[in-house]
């Protein structure tokens, strides 16, 4: 157990540097869309704090790891664990500037609208202050009426407020690239509207000075009723319109196949693109690129075969097209049998996985022996003779976790989810499902198959960037055959458009005294 | 002569051997089978005519109940018993057979009654039947080889 440790103890730090990089060149090659690239050719290493995975799980290259972990625990260039190198600090800064606008442009559209929706919800309130304000001894009284309006002023104003917190002041989701252009519309609208209510009363009210205060306060309650239809408006265009499901989308991800249907309403191909994205952080198994390709073994063995000798000749460049031709047509002669291989491989693999998964699962359940729930009315030490130690489930976890960590790391190895899991999230998930009362099967569902992409999402506040891509403009709405992709830096989804078909739904009214039933025949009759 | 193989005896019971096939019948497809040409006279008995022979099947019976069927899906008509020294024994049915066609008319999609009504008309003395069994089968293949 101790040579365990020490193993994967080697092997996180080297992964922390190995997820930095990763991390930096990301970002680099985001910087590089707008600057030049000029700062692809860093070689530092920066330090995270420990608990983080050991990869990043939307940008891995797994086999690049395995291969080179051990070059990366005795290379680290220019900084120690507590100094912050030149480099550091000119990146870091770098970073900073560049995130603002990121940020700042996510609450850009929203702030607009906070802005103009309290714009306007303040309008009616002050149409009815500046007249009192003003000239307020002018003024003709007014009496039940205006109260009555006052009444259903302040209802309208205070049903505005709910609804417009409840539908709109949510925190944005999502940036998308185009103008959101319903919303766009909307605000326009009320700005609009508002805009000509304002220059009407300071014409009609402010320059002559009204004195019919009913005037005054009708004119601001039907202000407040215009701003209830458009927020009736709003709600229809924003949110309701595509509750009902008009296409099926199939999304595919390129690099493994994995696909799912799904049915969306009438958007825009942005609003789309980002449903569908919340749907493949929940829906979609997590994308492990060590699982994707055939063993080299097999695939090698294609080439190999043919080794082609030239006989005295001196002249290459006639030779080698000439060669490479006959290589060609040699192989497609030959007969293929790696499918053979192929099939062999894979059933062996399987029966490998199993083996390992039944290690692990009598190894957990075992572990799970070990300790029991504290019920309140036992008494903590039963006996001098075995004093039984009360732990907090952090030291239960970190107790059992000894004897199954093998069987584990083990079985993560064979099915090659190892980038996935650190130790330290391990034990983790043992203290959660140990106060919990799960059961060992429940602990291990997280393990033996691969979960939503989302169940291996750390906190993070910078977002996850994706990119659009389509020939259609993206704001324009879906349509059948229309085809868009959505790009990460190592896959991407590509998602296709149908419309639903149309129903013909006919009606068969079936009696209920209509079935009846008979033995069936079989007579002889003699001639 | 009853035997199946008299090929050079013209009469009653010239065999018309068709392309050997099986008897199961596949929709849309001309049905082949090794046939047997029975004609049988009719025997008066008080006013009715009887030909000596119970038939059993039909378009609109079970086909699953029929004893004498290799197919269970087949609905044709079969004989199902023969009376001693009838005349349907003297001319050579056997029960089993399949009754293919009745003085030329078509047996093999008919229901129960419309398959009575053709054997016992009245106006007839006479019924020419196309019969099959699997033993004739079975016996052109063994004199082909």
């Amino acid at each position: 157990m101790d040579n365990e440790s020490q193993y994967s103890g080697y092997s996180y730090k080297s992964s922390h540097s190995r997820n930095s990089r990763k991390h930096r060149d990301r970002r680099d090659r985001h910087r590089s869309k707008s600057r030049d690239g000029s700062s692809r050719g860093d070689k530092s290493v920066t330090i995270h704090a420990p608990g983080e995975p050991l990869l990043d799980t939307e940008s891995t290259r797994g086999d690049d790891r395995d291969d080179n972990w051990g070059e990366t625990t005795t290379v680290q260039t220019g900084t120690s664990e507590h100094s912050v190198s030149n480099e550091d600090l000119t990146r870091v800064s770098k970073e900073l500037e560049e995130s603002s606008p990121l940020e700042c442009r996510r609450f850009l559209g929203p702030g607009l609208g906070a802005v103009l929706g309290l714009f306007a919800l303040v309008t009616p309130l002050a149409f009815l202050a500046l007249p009192q304000l003003l000239w307020r001894e002018a003024l003709e009284p007014c009496g039940t009426p205006c109260e009555g309006l006052y009444v259903s002023l302040a209802f309208k104003l205070l049903v505005l407020l709910i609804s417009t917190w409840a539908l709109f002041l949510r925190p944005p989701r999502a940036t998308l690239p185009r103008f959101y252009v319903f919303r766009c519309l909307l605000l326009a609208l009320v700005f609009l509207f508002v805009a000509s209510y304002w220059l009407f009363y300071g014409v009609r009210v402010l320059e002559p000075r009204e004195r019919d205060y009913r005037g005054i306060v009708g004119y601001a309650a039907s202000l407040v009723d215009a701003l209830l239809f458009i927020q009736y408006l709003a709600l229809v265009l924003l949110e309701v319109r595509h509750l009902q499901p008009a296409f099926c989308l199939k999304v595919v991800r390129t690099t493994d196949g994995a696909s799912r249907f799904y049915n969306v309403g009438h958007l825009s191909i942005q609003r789309a693109a980002v449903w569908v994205l919340d749907q493949y952080y929940s829906d979609f198994p997590v994308y492990n690129p060590a699982l994707l390709n055939l063993p080299k073994s097999i695939l090698s063995k294609k080439s190999s075969g043919f080794k082609v000798y030239t006989l005295g000749e001196e002249n290459n460049t006639n030779n080698s097209t000439g060669q490479s031709r006959a290589m060609i047509a040699a192989a497609a002669r030959r007969r293929d049998n790696s499918h053979n291989e192929y099939y062999y491989e894979e059933a062996e693999m399987e029966r490998r996985v199993r083996k390992r998964k039944a290690r692990l699962l009598v190894a957990v359940e075992e572990a799970f022996t070990h300790i029991k729930r504290l019920q309140d009315d036992e008494p903590a030490a039963s006996s001098p003779k075995h004093p039984r130690e009360v732990m907090d489930p952090r030291e239960a976890a970190q107790a059992i976790f000894a004897p199954m960590a093998r069987a584990m790391q083990k079985y993560l190895r064979t099915t090659r989810q190892q980038p996935y899991h650190s130790m330290e999230s391990i034990i983790n998930h043992l203290q959660f499902c140990i106060t919990h009362n799960m059961t060992p099967k429940a602990f291990l569902e997280r393990y033996l198959s691969p979960g939503p992409t989302l169940q291996y999402q750390r906190e993070n506040t910078m977002g996850r960037q994706w990119t659009l891509v389509s020939e259609e403009p993206v704001t324009s709405a879906l349509s059948k055959g229309l085809v868009f992709s959505l790009r990460r830096l190592d896959f991407s989804l590509v998602v296709t458009v149908t419309p639903l078909p149309f129903l013909h739904l006919g009606e068969e009214f079936i009696d209920p005294k209509s079935h009846k039933f008979v033995m069936r025949l079989q007579s002889e009759t003699s001639v | 002569m009853k035997g199946p193989l008299s090929y050079l005896q013209p009469g009653r019971n010239t065999k018309v051997s068709d392309q050997s096939e099986t008897m199961s019948f596949i929709p849309g497809q001309p049905v082949t089978a090794v046939v047997q040409r029975i004609e049988i006279r009719k025997l008066r008995q008080g006013e009715h005519l009887i030909l000596g022979f119970s038939i059993g099947g039909g378009i609109d019976q079970d086909p699953g109940q029929n004893p004498f069927s290799e197919d269970k899906s087949d609905k044709g008509i079969y004989v199902t018993r023969v009376t001693p020294e009838g005349p349907a024994e003297v001319a050579g049915l056997m029960m089993g057979d399949k009754v293919m066609q009745v003085n030329g008319w078509d047996m093999t999609m008919v229901t129960h009654d419309q398959a009575r009504k053709r054997l016992t008309k009245k106006n007839e003395d006479v019924v020419r039947l196309l019969v099959t069994r699997k033993s004739l089968e079975q016996a052109v293949k063994h004199s082909m080889m």
